[in-house]
């Protein structure tokens, strides 16, 4: 029934990410043990999480939800679906309230969707099933405190999946679960379908159409590329001439719009017009993440053994545990989970989680050809050895304040 | 005396060498002009400073290092930047422009960039010349270096009258890498004035590793540039083997270098990044605070002419461990003493000085006790005894 009821028609699901770390300031060995304040950079310093939540508020997030909210009130058919990390919803709260309240207006509208994740944006899924099922909880309620809602489908950090995440997902009572349309997985499948994850009883399978989001996220304002400039109607007619497919799964970054993208590539015309030349051809529309899980039916089972992510050429995790500096400083941290828990200590703690923010790993990365220019760009510190350093003082001052407690490690 | 820095424009252990040295010469019946490439006030009124600038040019500038590039003000107010090679040059004709000028006996020359203003010296004034070698290119760098530095060295030790050499070490490296017969090249070791050592403030630096000692940990250092001949990548290999027996132990490594980065990586893929500290280049208090937090300082160099901060550390309370291939090793008995390359050794005795606070305890006192009877006065005996064997021969 469902099935004829979109025979022919054609949906954009647009889901954005919001995030920002808790960057370490420059935080040396002879401030170990002496000062705890490593996310506390001076304002004018690069890694001043004050000064970037600012700006990027100033450059992204007020601008584009203007404009997402004037695109809700003009189209009735326009929805999309946001994730927005605890930490940057913590930052929002302490430093720029203004566009904290303009997510709430989208929201308000009852066509935003907001979608589960850890509150940490971390990597627990991999280290401690716990910890991670805490932050998934922390992030719920949350999103109920902020928005009202309660997520109904799950994205791990970074859209990092797997056979287990779908199982623990679909176990946890989630009807959906985001991932990369990755090729080696999808093999001659198109991610423009509603899938179902192997091993799994209820749970659907949405999968990234990286094509199409990278050249919104990625292309937009290259010149060098052929399709340049990209404009909304151009756009609209790609995906309106692709038969194969019931809904366009455009997931990125939120920062595309006014900070990847700056404002000068033209991007946020792009974002106002898209939705009107989308929808001037009745069988098109715009669903949420939920939306288009409860109108459609699964095609196929995929099956992933491996993890996949959504990030550089390899799509895998080695832009956060390809080197030794990177995989043994998060294994030291998730080390002393056992003993930072027991001690009660909220403030010990949340630092504790705040430095499993996958992105601390990421500034670690070593990867320096083609992927190394967007971890550049993304990355507060000069090299990645200062990322390095940083975080072990900081993760030594952890020890300390264990051993303050009367804790050895 | 030719020399190329004094402190406090040091960039490493040549200014203090050239220093001490002076200053325990200037007690004698010996009038010493030490001609630098630079001028600036040293505070020193021991001997006489001369700053050999080249004609035309009214300032030079030190931007950092030794071997950084100098900027030269030139008298008409326009500015020049020069690399090491000029710079090597211009002091040589600036020295032998001073020398025109100026009675003297006997000319001592420290290290390779002032070895081609005294071989110019001969040239002109056919004095002999002592050429005091506080290390020689391959300590630096690594295999036969700079093929320019090793030309320079080779011919001004052959062309010389004397030449010192600051350990038995350096000595063979001398016969070894030029072919200088052993019986031109008399060795002169370095020393320490214990009265020189800046005293400790109370409130080490280090708070994170001394409460990480209250808890049983220990701690083991070296400081020093990151560089080849440091032999630091065996350090940390020794490490991983003695966090195998005793995890409570950390590593502070105080410097920075070419190797930084490499080390960094090493000390995580070896799984000790835990137990190991970089701290970056630190001077002062910091400096200091990183000999005295330790339980153990290590000199793992592969060669090291003579190696001064073992000595500080035993001034500042911390028992040492060198390699044989050191200058040091030849007169500090009390020292533990591996080969560079004998890292299961290295972690062995390591192992044994962290297990075992008796042994720390022992070591240190017995080697603060050597530390305090030393003296630059018996090198400077010894330098004074060779002029005037020299000056004998010239007469």
């Amino acid at each position: 029934m469902i099935m004829e009821r979109n025979e022919g028609s054609k949906a954009i699901v647009l889901y954005l990410h919001v995030h920002q770390p808790y960057r370490i300031r420059h935080y040396t060995i002879f401030d170990t043990a002496v000062k705890h304040d490593y996310f506390d950079a001076a304002y004018e310093d690069q890694e001043s999480n004050e000064r970037i939540l600012k700006k990027v508020a100033e450059k992204s997030y007020l601008p584009t939800n203007a404009r997402l909210l004037q695109l809700l009130n003009d189209n009735p058919q326009f929805k999309l679906s946001l994730s927005i990390t605890g930490t940057v919803l913590e930052q929002l709260e302490r430093w720029s309230p203004e566009a904290l309240r303009s997510f709430q207006e989208l929201c308000a509208t009852g066509r935003v969707e907001i979608v589960a994740e850890t509150y940490h944006h971390s990597l627990a899924f991999f280290y401690s099933r716990a910890e991670f099922e805490t932050q998934v909880d922390m992030h719920k309620r949350k999103v109920q405190e902020l928005f009202g809602q309660t997520p109904q489908v799950f994205r791990n950090t970074e859209l990092c999946y797997n056979n287990d995440v779908a199982y623990w997902a679909d176990q946890a009572g989630y009807k959906g679960i985001l991932a990369e349309g990755w090729d080696p997985v999808l093999n001659w499948r198109s991610p423009n379908y509603v899938y179902r994850p192997s091993y799994t009883s209820n749970i659907r399978l949405l999968m990234k159409n990286y094509k199409l989001s990278d050249d919104i996220a990625f292309r937009f304002g290259d010149q060098n590329w052929s399709e340049w400039p990209l404009t909304a109607d151009k756009f609209a007619g790609w995906l309106g001439d692709e038969q194969d497919a019931t809904n366009f799964n455009l997931f990125m970054d939120y920062e595309t719009f006014g900070e990847h993208q700056w404002e000068e590539s033209g991007i946020f015309g792009f974002l106002s017009h898209l939705p009107g030349e989308w929808l001037k051809n009745e069988h098109h529309t715009f669903m949420t993440v939920s939306e288009v899980i409860d109108n459609n039916e699964p095609v196929d089972t995929v099956d992933v053994p491996q993890t996949i992510t959504w990030a550089d050429t390899e799509r895998d995790l080695s832009a956060w545990l390809g080197n030794a500096m990177q995989t043994s400083s998060i294994q030291a941290l998730y080390d002393l989970q056992a003993d930072i828990i027991k001690t009660g200590d909220l403030v010990l703690i949340e630092d504790w989680r705040r430095l499993q923010t996958s992105d601390h790993f990421y500034y670690m990365c070593t990867k320096y050809f083609n992927d190394g220019d967007i971890h550049a760009y993304f990355s507060p510190y000069k090299t990645p050895y200062e990322a390095y350093i940083n975080f072990m003082n900081s993760f030594h001052d952890l020890k300390f304040r264990l051993s303050e407690k009367g804790i050895t490690v | 005396m030719l020399g190329w820095e004094l402190p406090p424009y040091n960039s490493g252990g040549l200014g203090v060498a050239c220093y001490q040295l002076c200053k325990s010469l200037s007690k004698k019946d010996l009038d010493i002009e030490f001609v630098v490439p630079y001028k600036a006030d040293h505070g020193i009124d021991f001997m006489t400073i001369t700053a050999a600038h080249p004609q035309g040019v009214s300032e030079v500038i030190r931007s950092g290092i030794a071997y950084d590039s100098y900027k030269y003000i030139l008298k008409d107010g326009t500015e020049e930047y020069l690399d090491i090679y000029a710079q090597v040059q211009l002091y040589e004709h600036a020295v032998a422009k001073l020398v025109e000028e100026t009675e003297f006996d006997i000319v001592h020359a420290h290290d390779w960039l002032t070895f081609r203003a005294a071989l110019r010296v001969k040239e002109v004034k056919g004095c002999p010349i002592i050429l005091h070698v506080h290390s020689v290119e391959s300590d630096r760098a690594g295999g036969r270096g700079n093929p320019l530095v090793h030309e320079i060295e080779d011919m001004a030790m052959h062309a010389a009258d004397r030449i010192i050499a600051v350990s038995e070490h350096t000595r063979k490296v001398i016969h070894r890498e030029y072919d200088i017969p052993m019986n031109k090249i008399e060795v002169i070791h370095n020393s320490i004035e214990p009265s020189g050592l800046v005293p400790l403030c109370p409130d080490n630096s280090y708070r994170y590793l001394e409460a990480m000692k209250a808890q049983g940990y220990r701690v083991v250092v070296n400081i020093g540039r990151l560089t080849v001949q440091k032999g630091l990548p065996n350090l940390l290999q020794a490490a991983k083997k003695v966090v195998q027996y005793n995890p409570k132990t950390m590593f502070l490594i105080v410097g920075s270098g070419e190797q930084y980065y490499e080390l960094l990586t090493l000390a995580a893929e070896l799984g000790i990044g835990q137990n190991v500290l970089f701290t970056d280049f630190q001077r002062g208090k910091r400096w200091r605070d990183a000999y005295a937090v330790a339980d153990l300082f290590v000199m793992p160099s592969v060669s090291e002419p003579f190696g001064l901060t073992p000595l500080e550390a035993i001034g500042y309370g911390t028992p040492a461990l060198v390699t044989h291939q050191s200058g040091v090793s030849e007169i500090l008995s009390n020292c533990l003493k591996v080969d560079f390359w004998d890292i299961d050794e290295m972690a062995n005795q390591i192992t044994a000085v962290v297990q075992n606070d008796a042994l720390r305890d022992t070591l240190h006192e017995n080697a603060y006790r050597e530390y305090q009877k030393m003296s630059w006065d018996d090198a400077s005996h010894k330098v004074e005894k060779l002029y005037k064997d020299h000056l004998a021969v010239a007469v």
